[in-house]
């Protein structure tokens, strides 16, 4: 496996993890009440932070633990990093409008901001999923 | 998994080993990718682009042509060498290699 395509897990398994964490706080504060009504603010914040600070952390662990053979990032990897990047955005471009249709409804704030912030969540979900098939069965 | 997702043919695999059983890793080095991109190419799963193939060609010693084909679309040939395939016999490129190119 090489050093990019490691990357991609490692992306793919902190966005989830993450966020998955991000989901149980919100979850466990609403303890069964309305959640546009939880202090989702801080949480999503540090998942955020968190994610940013875990994709490094854990990449150079990855490294410790199993060594690339090279660093070196070729074509091909460039090549299946851009076709999930551009299966990505249609996460974000679906959070957007999403939210664009939530403000217009004048809904919760909550509800704006997570729209938004699972849109970038599918983003990396799919952008990661769609490089890891490619590396894997080929373009 | 379906078929090979490119139609593109190449007999990396023999040229390597008719040059003195080059390892996938001097190739990778001498093309300047990972050994993985080498792979992936010599099991037709990625084509490279023009520029690297023009650089595979050249650290293989020979022509692009003698490295890389595509099968006419009336021929059935399977894409890649097979399993196995040392010595260029059956290269997977079908019986029309030469005419598309030349």
């Amino acid at each position: 496996m090489s050093y990019e395509e490691k990357g991609t897990w490692v992306y793919l398994v902190v966005s989830v993890v993450v966020y998955a964490a991000y989901v149980g706080v919100v979850l466990s504060r609403a303890d069964g009440g309305p959640l546009a009504d939880v202090a989702y603010v801080g949480p999503l914040l540090w998942s955020v932070a968190g994610a940013v600070v875990a994709g490094i952390v854990v990449r150079i662990v990855v490294e410790i633990a199993r060594p690339s053979e090279s660093l070196r990032t070729d074509e091909r990897d460039r090549d299946l990093a851009r076709r999930g990047t551009l299966a990505g955005q249609w996460g974000v471009v679906g959070g957007a409008l999403g939210a664009l249709v939530l403000a217009l409804a004048d809904a919760d704030t909550f509800w704006i901001a997570n729209t938004i912030y699972l849109g970038f969540v599918v983003m990396a979900v799919v952008s990661s999923v769609v490089t890891l098939v490619a590396y894997r069965r080929g373009v | 998994m379906g078929g090979k997702p490119t139609r593109v043919t190449n007999a990396i695999r023999a040229l390597r080993f008719a040059r003195g059983e080059m390892t996938q890793a001097e190739l990778a080095e001498r093309v300047g990718v990972t050994r993985q991109t080498v792979i992936a190419i010599e099991q037709g799963r990625y084509s490279p682009s023009l520029e690297t193939a023009f650089l595979i060609a050249r650290a293989l010693g020979t022509t692009l042509d003698e490295v890389f084909a595509y099968p006419d679309d009336d021929t059935d040939a399977p894409a890649g060498p097979a399993p196995g395939d040392v010595d260029g016999a059956t290269d997977g490129r079908g019986p029309r290699r030469r005419r598309t190119t030349r």
